[in-house]
Protein backbone atom coordinates (compact mmCIF):
# COMPACT_ATOMS: atom_id res chain seq x y z
CA UNK A 1 0.00 0.00 0.00
CA UNK A 2 2.73 2.77 0.88
CA UNK A 3 4.29 1.95 -2.47
CA UNK A 4 1.21 2.07 -4.15
CA UNK A 5 0.99 5.72 -2.50
CA UNK A 6 4.31 6.32 -3.47
CA UNK A 7 4.00 5.85 -6.92
CA UNK A 8 0.42 7.85 -6.85
CA UNK A 9 2.28 10.74 -5.35
CA UNK A 10 5.83 10.61 -7.71
CA UNK A 11 3.15 10.88 -10.78
CA UNK A 12 1.39 13.67 -9.44
CA UNK A 13 4.81 15.87 -8.45
CA UNK A 14 5.78 14.61 -11.92
CA UNK A 15 2.76 16.08 -13.46
CA UNK A 16 2.71 19.08 -11.68
CA UNK A 17 5.68 20.26 -11.90
CA UNK A 18 5.39 19.38 -15.75
CA UNK A 19 2.91 22.27 -15.53
CA UNK A 20 1.31 22.55 -19.28
CA UNK A 21 1.36 19.44 -20.89
CA UNK A 22 -0.42 18.08 -18.23
CA UNK A 23 -3.66 20.55 -18.69
CA UNK A 24 -3.38 20.38 -22.56
CA UNK A 25 -6.21 18.12 -21.91
CA UNK A 26 -8.17 20.24 -20.68
CA UNK A 27 -7.58 22.97 -23.04
CA UNK A 28 -8.27 20.98 -25.92
CA UNK A 29 -11.66 20.09 -23.99
CA UNK A 30 -12.24 23.51 -24.28
CA UNK A 31 -11.56 24.04 -27.39
CA UNK A 32 -13.10 21.37 -29.09
CA UNK A 33 -16.29 22.25 -27.46
CA UNK A 34 -15.95 25.91 -28.71
CA UNK A 35 -15.78 24.41 -32.14
CA UNK A 36 -19.29 23.02 -31.93
CA UNK A 37 -21.03 26.06 -31.78
CA UNK A 38 -19.07 27.55 -34.90
CA UNK A 39 -19.63 24.58 -36.76
CA UNK A 40 -23.73 24.14 -35.77
CA UNK A 41 -24.36 27.48 -35.22
CA UNK A 42 -25.40 29.90 -32.52
CA UNK A 43 -28.82 29.32 -31.77
CA UNK A 44 -29.77 28.74 -28.18
CA UNK A 45 -32.23 26.02 -28.59
CA UNK A 46 -29.97 24.00 -30.83
CA UNK A 47 -26.77 23.88 -28.99
CA UNK A 48 -29.28 22.77 -25.73
CA UNK A 49 -30.57 19.59 -27.25
CA UNK A 50 -26.77 18.69 -28.69
CA UNK A 51 -25.04 19.86 -25.18
CA UNK A 52 -24.75 16.83 -23.70
CA UNK A 53 -23.58 14.63 -26.26
CA UNK A 54 -20.94 17.11 -27.29
CA UNK A 55 -19.40 17.38 -23.74
CA UNK A 56 -19.41 13.91 -23.75
CA UNK A 57 -17.54 13.46 -27.19
CA UNK A 58 -15.22 15.97 -26.05
CA UNK A 59 -14.22 14.72 -22.69
CA UNK A 60 -13.76 11.03 -24.57
CA UNK A 61 -11.65 12.79 -26.98
CA UNK A 62 -9.08 14.42 -24.48
CA UNK A 63 -9.42 11.74 -22.63
CA UNK A 64 -8.13 9.50 -25.42
CA UNK A 65 -5.54 12.38 -26.41
CA UNK A 66 -3.84 12.21 -22.82
CA UNK A 67 -3.16 8.35 -22.83
CA UNK A 68 -0.03 8.27 -24.49
CA UNK A 69 1.40 10.04 -21.75
CA UNK A 70 0.40 7.03 -18.89
CA UNK A 71 3.21 4.56 -19.74
CA UNK A 72 5.28 6.31 -22.23
CA UNK A 73 7.58 8.41 -20.12
CA UNK A 74 8.10 5.91 -17.56
CA UNK A 75 9.24 2.98 -20.54
CA UNK A 76 11.36 5.10 -21.99
CA UNK A 77 13.78 6.16 -19.56
CA UNK A 78 13.15 2.61 -17.39
CA UNK A 79 11.51 3.42 -14.85
CA UNK A 80 8.95 1.27 -15.45
CA UNK A 81 10.75 -1.37 -15.57
CA UNK A 82 12.26 -0.58 -11.85
CA UNK A 83 8.92 -0.27 -10.55
CA UNK A 84 8.32 -3.88 -11.46
CA UNK A 85 11.06 -4.97 -9.22
CA UNK A 86 9.28 -2.88 -5.99
CA UNK A 87 7.82 -6.05 -5.15
CA UNK A 88 4.24 -4.64 -5.93
CA UNK A 89 2.35 -6.96 -8.72
CA UNK A 90 2.14 -4.90 -11.68
CA UNK A 91 -1.49 -4.51 -11.92
CA UNK A 92 -1.42 -2.40 -8.72
CA UNK A 93 1.53 -0.65 -10.21
CA UNK A 94 -0.99 0.12 -13.87
CA UNK A 95 -3.81 0.62 -11.32
CA UNK A 96 -1.82 3.84 -9.50
CA UNK A 97 -0.87 5.21 -12.97
CA UNK A 98 -4.62 4.88 -13.95
CA UNK A 99 -5.54 6.88 -10.28
CA UNK A 100 -3.05 9.53 -11.44
CA UNK A 101 -4.32 9.92 -14.97
CA UNK A 102 -7.85 10.69 -13.60
CA UNK A 103 -6.76 12.79 -11.28
CA UNK A 104 -4.68 14.74 -13.86
CA UNK A 105 -7.43 14.45 -16.87
CA UNK A 106 -11.05 13.19 -15.63
CA UNK A 107 -11.17 15.39 -12.53
CA UNK A 108 -10.09 18.44 -14.38
CA UNK A 109 -12.83 17.81 -17.36
CA UNK A 110 -15.19 17.39 -14.58
CA UNK A 111 -14.50 20.50 -13.12
CA UNK A 112 -14.63 22.36 -16.54
CA UNK A 113 -17.96 20.67 -17.84
CA UNK A 114 -20.50 23.04 -16.41
CA UNK A 115 -18.87 25.60 -17.24
CA UNK A 116 -18.98 24.59 -20.74
CA UNK A 117 -22.80 23.61 -20.05
CA UNK A 118 -23.39 26.67 -19.15
CA UNK A 119 -22.35 28.31 -22.59
CA UNK A 120 -23.91 25.50 -23.99
CA UNK A 121 -26.95 26.81 -23.05
CA UNK A 122 -28.01 23.30 -21.82
CA UNK A 123 -31.08 22.64 -19.69
CA UNK A 124 -30.43 23.43 -15.23
CA UNK A 125 -32.26 20.37 -14.82
CA UNK A 126 -28.93 18.40 -16.68
CA UNK A 127 -26.10 19.89 -14.13
CA UNK A 128 -26.66 17.07 -11.03
CA UNK A 129 -26.43 14.29 -13.82
CA UNK A 130 -23.56 15.69 -15.60
CA UNK A 131 -21.58 16.28 -12.95
CA UNK A 132 -22.43 12.74 -11.75
CA UNK A 133 -21.69 10.96 -14.87
CA UNK A 134 -18.64 13.08 -15.58
CA UNK A 135 -17.61 11.24 -11.69
CA UNK A 136 -18.96 7.84 -12.82
CA UNK A 137 -17.63 7.67 -16.46
CA UNK A 138 -14.18 9.38 -16.68
CA UNK A 139 -12.80 6.84 -14.28
CA UNK A 140 -13.96 4.10 -16.47
CA UNK A 141 -12.40 5.79 -19.43
CA UNK A 142 -8.80 5.82 -17.70
CA UNK A 143 -9.27 2.30 -16.97
CA UNK A 144 -10.23 1.03 -20.32
CA UNK A 145 -8.23 3.38 -22.43
CA UNK A 146 -4.42 1.91 -20.28
CA UNK A 147 -4.94 -1.05 -22.02
CA UNK A 148 -4.88 0.69 -25.49
CA UNK A 149 -1.77 2.65 -23.97
CA UNK A 150 -0.31 -0.55 -22.48
CA UNK A 151 -0.94 -2.29 -26.26
CA UNK A 152 0.60 0.45 -28.40
CA UNK A 153 3.65 0.86 -26.12
CA UNK A 154 6.01 -0.32 -28.00
CA UNK A 155 4.31 1.45 -31.46
CA UNK A 156 6.08 4.41 -32.51
CA UNK A 157 3.53 6.86 -33.30
CA UNK A 158 1.04 4.85 -32.06
CA UNK A 159 -1.66 7.86 -31.34
CA UNK A 160 -3.77 6.79 -34.28
CA UNK A 161 -3.88 3.24 -33.77
CA UNK A 162 -4.84 3.61 -29.98
CA UNK A 163 -7.54 5.91 -31.18
CA UNK A 164 -8.43 2.76 -33.34
CA UNK A 165 -8.05 0.53 -30.59
CA UNK A 166 -9.83 2.41 -27.55
CA UNK A 167 -12.39 4.45 -29.09
CA UNK A 168 -14.98 1.72 -29.96
CA UNK A 169 -14.32 0.03 -26.71
CA UNK A 170 -15.49 3.92 -25.15
CA UNK A 171 -18.96 3.97 -27.17
CA UNK A 172 -21.07 1.53 -23.68
CA UNK A 173 -19.74 5.31 -21.48
CA UNK A 174 -20.65 7.68 -24.20
CA UNK A 175 -24.09 5.86 -24.74
CA UNK A 176 -24.79 5.67 -20.46
CA UNK A 177 -23.35 8.57 -20.14
CA UNK A 178 -25.38 10.73 -22.33
CA UNK A 179 -28.35 8.88 -22.01
CA UNK A 180 -28.46 9.86 -18.27
CA UNK A 181 -27.75 13.58 -18.78
CA UNK A 182 -30.70 13.16 -21.71
CA UNK A 183 -33.25 11.77 -19.15
CA UNK A 184 -32.62 14.63 -16.62
CA UNK A 185 -33.02 16.91 -19.17
CA UNK A 186 -36.41 15.52 -20.13
CA UNK A 187 -37.42 15.17 -16.25
CA UNK A 188 -37.06 11.83 -16.62
CA UNK A 189 -35.16 8.98 -13.99
CA UNK A 190 -31.43 9.57 -14.62
CA UNK A 191 -30.88 6.55 -12.07
CA UNK A 192 -30.74 3.50 -14.18
CA UNK A 193 -28.79 5.08 -16.94
CA UNK A 194 -25.97 6.29 -13.88
CA UNK A 195 -26.89 2.73 -12.00
CA UNK A 196 -25.54 0.98 -15.78
CA UNK A 197 -22.81 3.23 -16.14
CA UNK A 198 -21.54 2.77 -12.36
CA UNK A 199 -21.43 -1.17 -13.36
CA UNK A 200 -19.27 -0.36 -16.20
CA UNK A 201 -16.71 1.22 -14.05
CA UNK A 202 -17.04 -1.02 -11.31
CA UNK A 203 -16.91 -4.09 -13.87
CA UNK A 204 -13.77 -2.07 -15.48
CA UNK A 205 -11.92 -1.81 -12.05
CA UNK A 206 -10.53 -5.24 -11.64
CA UNK A 207 -10.55 -6.35 -15.31
CA UNK A 208 -8.75 -3.30 -17.08
CA UNK A 209 -5.68 -3.30 -14.53
CA UNK A 210 -5.40 -6.75 -15.22
CA UNK A 211 -5.48 -6.59 -18.83
CA UNK A 212 -3.13 -3.61 -19.30
CA UNK A 213 -0.48 -5.08 -16.70
CA UNK A 214 -0.52 -8.47 -19.21
CA UNK A 215 -0.16 -5.92 -22.13
CA UNK A 216 2.62 -3.75 -20.46
CA UNK A 217 4.25 -7.54 -19.68
CA UNK A 218 4.55 -7.80 -23.39
CA UNK A 219 6.30 -4.66 -24.46
CA UNK A 220 8.87 -5.56 -21.14
CA UNK A 221 10.25 -8.35 -21.78
CA UNK B 1 -5.55 -36.27 -29.36
CA UNK B 2 -4.86 -32.75 -28.12
CA UNK B 3 -5.02 -29.78 -29.53
CA UNK B 4 -0.88 -29.57 -29.48
CA UNK B 5 -1.15 -32.58 -32.21
CA UNK B 6 -1.07 -30.04 -34.65
CA UNK B 7 1.46 -27.80 -32.73
CA UNK B 8 3.90 -29.15 -35.65
CA UNK B 9 3.49 -26.46 -38.52
CA UNK B 10 4.45 -29.38 -40.71
CA UNK B 11 2.02 -31.64 -39.70
CA UNK B 12 -0.06 -28.91 -39.62
CA UNK B 13 0.89 -27.68 -43.38
CA UNK B 14 0.67 -31.40 -44.73
CA UNK B 15 -3.26 -31.63 -44.03
CA UNK B 16 -4.83 -28.37 -44.42
CA UNK B 17 -2.60 -29.04 -47.80
CA UNK B 18 -5.03 -32.10 -48.32
CA UNK B 19 -8.14 -30.65 -46.92
CA UNK B 20 -8.30 -27.60 -48.56
CA UNK B 21 -9.06 -28.76 -52.08
CA UNK B 22 -12.23 -30.46 -50.32
CA UNK B 23 -13.27 -27.55 -48.83
CA UNK B 24 -12.71 -25.52 -51.86
CA UNK B 25 -14.60 -28.24 -54.15
CA UNK B 26 -17.50 -28.56 -51.49
CA UNK B 27 -17.63 -24.71 -51.52
CA UNK B 28 -18.34 -23.80 -55.34
CA UNK B 29 -20.94 -26.79 -55.30
CA UNK B 30 -22.91 -26.11 -52.32
CA UNK B 31 -22.23 -21.51 -53.55
CA UNK B 32 -23.73 -23.18 -57.30
CA UNK B 33 -26.84 -24.91 -55.62
CA UNK B 34 -27.06 -22.02 -53.26
CA UNK B 35 -27.35 -19.89 -55.62
CA UNK B 36 -29.71 -21.29 -57.54
CA UNK B 37 -32.02 -21.82 -55.15
CA UNK B 38 -31.41 -18.53 -54.38
CA UNK B 39 -31.75 -16.96 -57.25
CA UNK B 40 -34.21 -18.78 -59.62
CA UNK B 41 -35.90 -21.66 -57.77
CA UNK B 42 -37.17 -19.61 -54.48
CA UNK B 43 -40.21 -17.07 -55.25
CA UNK B 44 -39.68 -13.36 -54.90
CA UNK B 45 -41.42 -12.09 -51.63
CA UNK B 46 -45.02 -11.19 -52.19
CA UNK B 47 -44.21 -7.63 -50.28
CA UNK B 48 -40.41 -6.79 -51.11
CA UNK B 49 -40.03 -8.59 -54.51
CA UNK B 50 -37.04 -9.65 -55.97
CA UNK B 51 -35.06 -7.46 -53.80
CA UNK B 52 -35.53 -10.12 -50.93
CA UNK B 53 -32.94 -12.07 -53.13
CA UNK B 54 -30.18 -10.06 -51.57
CA UNK B 55 -31.20 -12.02 -48.33
CA UNK B 56 -29.33 -14.72 -49.52
CA UNK B 57 -25.70 -13.16 -50.00
CA UNK B 58 -26.13 -10.55 -46.51
CA UNK B 59 -27.34 -12.81 -44.12
CA UNK B 60 -25.02 -15.04 -44.42
CA UNK B 61 -22.25 -12.78 -43.99
CA UNK B 62 -23.62 -11.00 -40.70
CA UNK B 63 -23.37 -14.61 -39.37
CA UNK B 64 -20.23 -14.65 -41.11
CA UNK B 65 -19.12 -11.81 -39.35
CA UNK B 66 -20.41 -12.55 -35.70
CA UNK B 67 -18.50 -15.94 -36.27
CA UNK B 68 -15.03 -15.06 -36.92
CA UNK B 69 -15.15 -12.64 -34.06
CA UNK B 70 -16.04 -15.48 -31.96
CA UNK B 71 -13.32 -17.75 -33.60
CA UNK B 72 -10.89 -14.93 -33.31
CA UNK B 73 -10.98 -14.51 -29.41
CA UNK B 74 -11.50 -18.41 -28.87
CA UNK B 75 -8.19 -18.75 -31.21
CA UNK B 76 -6.16 -15.99 -28.67
CA UNK B 77 -7.43 -17.81 -26.19
CA UNK B 78 -5.88 -20.64 -27.01
CA UNK B 79 -2.72 -18.22 -27.99
CA UNK B 80 -2.40 -17.11 -24.71
CA UNK B 81 -3.42 -19.93 -22.42
CA UNK B 82 -1.68 -22.52 -24.05
CA UNK B 83 0.82 -20.57 -26.56
CA UNK B 84 -0.14 -22.63 -28.95
CA UNK B 85 1.85 -21.88 -32.10
CA UNK B 86 -0.79 -21.97 -34.68
CA UNK B 87 -3.29 -20.60 -32.46
CA UNK B 88 -2.53 -17.07 -33.59
CA UNK B 89 -1.89 -17.79 -36.66
CA UNK B 90 -5.26 -18.99 -36.80
CA UNK B 91 -6.67 -16.04 -35.65
CA UNK B 92 -4.47 -13.62 -37.56
CA UNK B 93 -5.57 -15.65 -40.61
CA UNK B 94 -8.91 -15.23 -39.68
CA UNK B 95 -9.29 -11.44 -38.58
CA UNK B 96 -9.11 -9.86 -42.56
CA UNK B 97 -12.13 -12.63 -43.70
CA UNK B 98 -14.18 -11.32 -40.92
CA UNK B 99 -13.89 -8.02 -41.87
CA UNK B 100 -14.30 -8.93 -45.18
CA UNK B 101 -17.99 -10.89 -44.05
CA UNK B 102 -18.48 -7.87 -42.02
CA UNK B 103 -17.90 -5.04 -44.88
CA UNK B 104 -20.38 -7.95 -47.40
CA UNK B 105 -22.59 -7.29 -44.81
CA UNK B 106 -22.73 -3.76 -44.15
CA UNK B 107 -22.66 -3.35 -47.82
CA UNK B 108 -25.44 -5.39 -49.13
CA UNK B 109 -27.80 -4.31 -46.45
CA UNK B 110 -27.16 -0.86 -47.49
CA UNK B 111 -28.30 -2.09 -50.96
CA UNK B 112 -31.12 -3.74 -49.50
CA UNK B 113 -31.82 -0.73 -47.30
CA UNK B 114 -32.03 1.67 -50.23
CA UNK B 115 -35.29 0.15 -51.98
CA UNK B 116 -36.93 -0.95 -48.22
CA UNK B 117 -36.32 1.46 -45.76
CA UNK B 118 -35.87 4.23 -48.67
CA UNK B 119 -32.34 5.59 -47.50
CA UNK B 120 -28.87 3.85 -47.24
CA UNK B 121 -28.56 4.16 -43.87
CA UNK B 122 -30.15 4.40 -40.71
CA UNK B 123 -28.64 4.70 -37.34
CA UNK B 124 -30.39 1.15 -36.20
CA UNK B 125 -29.24 -0.39 -33.07
CA UNK B 126 -28.30 -3.86 -35.79
CA UNK B 127 -26.43 -1.78 -37.82
CA UNK B 128 -24.85 0.10 -35.52
CA UNK B 129 -23.49 -2.67 -33.52
CA UNK B 130 -22.22 -4.28 -36.94
CA UNK B 131 -20.35 -1.10 -37.97
CA UNK B 132 -18.34 -0.97 -34.41
CA UNK B 133 -17.81 -5.03 -34.98
CA UNK B 134 -16.35 -3.74 -38.00
CA UNK B 135 -14.02 -0.95 -36.33
CA UNK B 136 -13.05 -3.55 -34.01
CA UNK B 137 -11.39 -6.01 -36.77
CA UNK B 138 -9.95 -2.73 -38.38
CA UNK B 139 -7.94 -2.25 -34.70
CA UNK B 140 -7.28 -5.91 -34.34
CA UNK B 141 -5.59 -5.97 -37.57
CA UNK B 142 -3.66 -2.90 -37.29
CA UNK B 143 -1.87 -3.72 -33.78
CA UNK B 144 -0.70 -7.21 -35.75
CA UNK B 145 0.63 -4.97 -38.59
CA UNK B 146 2.29 -2.28 -36.14
CA UNK B 147 4.57 -4.69 -33.84
CA UNK B 148 7.57 -5.61 -35.61
CA UNK B 149 8.17 -8.65 -33.36
CA UNK B 150 5.92 -11.01 -34.16
CA UNK B 151 5.68 -13.12 -31.22
CA UNK B 152 4.48 -9.88 -29.02
CA UNK B 153 2.51 -8.84 -31.48
CA UNK B 154 0.41 -11.93 -31.93
CA UNK B 155 0.17 -11.82 -28.11
CA UNK B 156 -0.82 -8.39 -27.76
CA UNK B 157 -3.36 -8.99 -30.42
CA UNK B 158 -4.71 -11.88 -28.31
CA UNK B 159 -4.94 -9.48 -25.43
CA UNK B 160 -6.77 -7.18 -27.50
CA UNK B 161 -9.07 -9.45 -29.13
CA UNK B 162 -10.22 -11.00 -25.58
CA UNK B 163 -10.80 -7.49 -24.08
CA UNK B 164 -12.74 -6.60 -27.65
CA UNK B 165 -14.84 -10.09 -27.09
CA UNK B 166 -15.90 -8.97 -23.49
CA UNK B 167 -16.80 -5.84 -24.89
CA UNK B 168 -18.72 -7.01 -27.75
CA UNK B 169 -21.59 -7.98 -25.80
CA UNK B 170 -21.47 -4.69 -23.44
CA UNK B 171 -21.87 -2.38 -26.80
CA UNK B 172 -24.12 -4.58 -28.60
CA UNK B 173 -26.88 -3.94 -25.04
CA UNK B 174 -25.84 -0.33 -24.90
CA UNK B 175 -26.38 -0.08 -28.79
CA UNK B 176 -29.77 -1.47 -27.94
CA UNK B 177 -30.85 0.41 -25.14
CA UNK B 178 -29.64 3.76 -26.88
CA UNK B 179 -31.54 2.86 -30.28
CA UNK B 180 -34.93 2.17 -28.31
CA UNK B 181 -34.16 5.45 -26.68
CA UNK B 182 -33.38 7.60 -29.63
CA UNK B 183 -36.19 6.32 -32.14
CA UNK B 184 -38.86 4.35 -30.74
CA UNK B 185 -40.75 3.37 -33.74
CA UNK B 186 -38.25 1.61 -36.37
CA UNK B 187 -38.95 1.22 -39.76
CA UNK B 188 -37.08 -2.35 -40.19
CA UNK B 189 -39.38 -5.15 -38.19
CA UNK B 190 -37.84 -8.44 -38.87
CA UNK B 191 -40.55 -10.23 -37.94
CA UNK B 192 -43.93 -11.37 -39.90
CA UNK B 193 -44.64 -15.34 -40.24
CA UNK B 194 -41.83 -17.46 -39.83
CA UNK B 195 -39.78 -18.00 -42.73
CA UNK B 196 -40.86 -20.47 -45.37
CA UNK B 197 -39.13 -23.30 -46.80
CA UNK B 198 -38.74 -22.20 -50.14
CA UNK B 199 -36.51 -19.79 -48.72
CA UNK B 200 -35.08 -21.35 -45.87
CA UNK B 201 -33.09 -24.20 -47.56
CA UNK B 202 -31.42 -21.86 -49.40
CA UNK B 203 -30.60 -19.26 -47.34
CA UNK B 204 -29.56 -22.64 -45.35
CA UNK B 205 -27.07 -23.73 -47.92
CA UNK B 206 -25.45 -20.34 -48.76
CA UNK B 207 -25.10 -19.98 -45.08
CA UNK B 208 -23.14 -23.89 -45.36
CA UNK B 209 -20.97 -22.44 -48.55
CA UNK B 210 -19.99 -19.23 -46.68
CA UNK B 211 -18.99 -21.43 -43.81
CA UNK B 212 -16.57 -23.86 -45.85
CA UNK B 213 -15.65 -20.70 -48.17
CA UNK B 214 -14.42 -19.31 -44.58
CA UNK B 215 -12.47 -22.66 -43.96
CA UNK B 216 -11.04 -22.20 -47.26
CA UNK B 217 -9.26 -19.20 -46.70
CA UNK B 218 -8.36 -19.76 -43.86
CA UNK B 219 -6.17 -23.02 -44.37
CA UNK B 220 -4.53 -20.93 -47.38
CA UNK B 221 -4.19 -18.00 -45.10
CA UNK B 222 -2.26 -19.85 -42.51
CA UNK B 223 -0.15 -21.72 -45.19
CA UNK B 224 0.68 -18.46 -46.23
CA UNK B 225 1.74 -17.54 -42.53
CA UNK B 226 3.94 -20.02 -42.24
CA UNK B 227 5.64 -19.80 -45.61
CA UNK B 228 6.03 -16.88 -44.92
CA UNK B 229 7.85 -17.44 -41.49
CA UNK B 230 10.07 -19.95 -43.27
CA UNK B 231 11.33 -17.37 -45.99
CA UNK B 232 12.18 -15.36 -43.10
CA UNK B 233 14.16 -17.88 -40.74
CA UNK B 234 15.78 -19.27 -44.20
CA UNK B 235 16.79 -15.65 -44.81
CA UNK B 236 18.15 -14.96 -41.39
CA UNK B 237 20.13 -18.38 -41.36
CA UNK B 238 21.68 -17.13 -44.69
CA UNK B 239 22.51 -14.21 -43.75
CA UNK B 240 24.18 -15.35 -40.41
CA UNK B 241 26.44 -17.88 -42.12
Amino acid sequence: MKIFLAIISRDMLLAVRQGGATFLALIFFLLTVTLFPLGIGPEPAILARVAPGVLWVAALLAAMLSLDRLFQADFEDGSLEQLTLSGLPLSLIVLAKIITHWLTTGLPLLLAAPVLAVLLNMNDEGFEALLLTMLIGTPALSLIGAIGAALTLTVRRGGVLLSLLVLPLYIPVLIFGVSAIDAAVHGLNAKPHLLLLAALTVAAIPLCPWAAAAAVKLSLE
Amino acid sequence: MSIHYFANPTRFTRLAGRVQPWAAGLTVVLLLIGLYLALIEAPADYQQGDTVRIMFVHVPAAWMAMFCYSFLAVASAIALIWRHPLADLAAKASAPIGASFTFLALVTGSIWGKPMWGTWWVWDARLTSVLILFFLYLGYMALWEAIEDGQKAGKAAAVLALVGAVNVPIIKFSVDWWNTLHQPASVMRMDGPAIHPSMLWPLLIMALAFQTYFVTLLLARMRMELNLRRIRALRLAERTS
